[in-house]
């Protein structure tokens, strides 16, 4: 029995408030060390690659940008599904917390994706089954926020977002699959952004810059769902007394 | 089992046939597209018929979201929607059925008079046969996705755009597998591959989707 | 150890300047603008839900006293 409370006492908004914004600098603090480290090693120390010159640089952040894109996904659909089957209040929160961090790491490797193309590839935008997946899961994120926010209650719109999360996980796979079935038919390039030999240094630096931006999601979605429990549990005792507290 | 789900069917197709209106302006919205890409494009066959499988199926889709918010408004604000969800039967085979009429009355009739459009973009008998075929069996898979997105948005304000937002990028693998088969027909490659992952799309979204859509309508109507 | 000469040739960037840039660019926008945006967010809420909250206990307090 005091098992099951410590759960729901963890779950329960009024004790992750303080626990959320208790972590937030640390976490903020852990990101940016990460990101001058990788950055150091990948901007600084990292060698020319031969292939593509100094553009190479560009995945430094177009791949950890893409990884987070989609890892967010994953973390969202992975929230909707335990709020779905154990009606929590704070998961629908945390996956709206982390959606527009989300769209905007989708929107980040597109955009990076898009300065990578054009000196190598020679145009801006070319329907390489990567990029056109990511743009698809640009949409996904755009439907979501779109959705959420079209519904005024707050515990319909969690739990519809939730629904829509889980069908569009099961559907990324067959997406991404059609699409590169779509794109070797019509005889896409074949360049990678990412080659499988890489120094050891750019794959440092890499791995490096995937945990700033993994780091910075955190604090970011930490901080926007504490705005959105203020929000929601504006009736409630413990929110009451935190505004009021404040105020002196 | 069998029993609800044609009972649905037939109940909605009666209904459906009281406002024969909307089917045909739905039939007639993929004509007039279809319609417009030549004089967009130029009147070039070579063009067309490769653009033909594309336009076609990109149309397809269009279409069959202009019926979709109708799916479940209509009974939800008469109260019927909530007899069906309090009844004993699961709820997910009523759906079944509201997507299986959903199709006999947009998708069917696109199948049908696609050959005819086909023909305006010069395609072969051949690649005609597989452009029926492949909406025929690629619709249902539509009607299904969409009742998903037709339960989340149900009774929501700007319904009908939000609704193409969320459902249009799940239709993605069926447009590439559709307009794929009648291109490889085109092309001389042979659409059989195709077509099969299409039909394999259409199984999975309905045997999925009904369940998924009926998980969206008790949220709804809670 | 770096593997630049001088700061300019760091600025250049082989001639993949605009595009490396471009792309640094935009993110570090997107990561000062994005918390600035959360922040700000959230200070507007807290000042609404205190008026909100100030507003029910006037209402409050009138109805007790008459």
């Amino acid at each position: 029995m005091t098992d099951r409370f410590n759960l729901y006492r963890y779950a329960s908004p009024a004790t992750f408030y303080p626990l959320a914004g208790a972590l937030i600098p640390y976490f903020a603090a852990v990101s940016v060390v990460f990101g001058l480290a990788g950055l150091w090693l990948g901007m600084l120390v990292a060698p020319t690659d031969f292939q593509q010159g100094e553009g190479y640089r560009i995945i430094f952040i177009h791949v950890p940008a893409s990884w987070m894109s989609m890892f967010i996904y994953l973390v969202m659909a992975f929230w909707a599904a335990i709020g779905l089957a154990f009606n929590t209040r704070l998961s629908g929160m945390m996956a709206q917390a982390l959606a527009p961090t989300g769209a905007l790491m989708a929107f980040l490797s597109l955009w990076t994706g898009a300065l990578w193309g054009k000196p190598m590839w020679g145009t801006w935008w070319v329907w390489d089954a990567r990029l056109t997946s990511e743009l698809i899961l640009l949409f996904l994120y755009i439907g979501y926020m779109a959705l959420t926010a079209a519904i005024d209650d707050a515990r319909r719109a969690d739990k519809a977002g939730g629904i829509l999360l889980l069908v569009g996980v099961v559907n990324i796979p067959i997406i991404y699959f059609s699409v590169k079935w779509w794109n070797t038919l019509h005889q896409g390039s074949s360049v990678n952004l990412t080659k499988s030999s890489m120094a050891e240094t750019m794959l440092w630096g890499m791995l490096l810059m995937a945990m700033c931006f993994w780091m910075y999601s955190i604090a970011v979605a930490f901080a926007r769902v504490r705005t959105i429990m203020l929000e929601r549990e504006r009736h409630t005792d413990w929110v009451k007394a935190l505004l009021a507290g404040d105020e002196k | 089992m069998l029993k609800i789900i044609l009972a649905v069917v037939g109940r909605d197709l009666k209904l459906a046939m009281r406002r024969q209106a909307d089917i045909v302006s739905a039939l007639f919205f993929f004509v007039i597209v279809v319609s417009l890409f030549p004089l967009g494009i130029g009147p070039e066959p070579d063009l067309l018929r490769k653009l033909a499988p594309g336009v076609l199926w990109v149309a397809a889709l269009l279409a069959t979201m202009l019926s979709l918010p109708r799916l479940f408004a209509d009974d939800h604000r008469d109260g019927t929607l909530e007899q069906l969800a309090l009844a004993p039967h699961p709820l997910g085979l009523v759906v079944t059925g509201k997507v299986i009429a959903h199709w006999l009355v947009s998708g069917l009739p696109l199948a049908l008079i696609a050959p005819v459009l086909g023909v305006q973009f010069d395609l072969s008998g051949d690649a005609l046969l597989v452009l029926t075929f492949a909406i025929l069996i690629g619709t249902p898979a539509l009607s299904g996705i969409g009742a998903i997105g037709a339960a989340l948005t149900l009774g929501l304000r700007g319904g009908g755009v939000l609704l193409s937002l969320l459902v249009l990028p799940l239709y993605i693998p069926v447009l590439i597998f559709g307009a794929g088969a009648v291109d490889a027909t085109v092309t001389g490659l042979g659409g059989e591959g195709h077509l099969s992952l299409l039909g394999a799309l259409t199984f999975a979204s309905l045997g999925f989707a009904p369940w998924a859509s009926a998980a969206a309508l008790k949220i709804a109507l809670e | 150890m770096i593997h630049w000469n001088s700061f300019s040739d760091f600025l250049a960037m082989g001639g993949y300047g605009l595009y490396v840039w471009g792309s640094f660019g935009a993110t570090v926008l997107i990561m000062a603008v994005e918390p600035i945006l959360v922040a700000r967010n959230r200070k507007t809420t807290i000042t609404r839900l205190k008026r909100q909250m100030r507003a029910d206990s006037r209402a409050e307090n009138r109805n007790t006293a008459e």
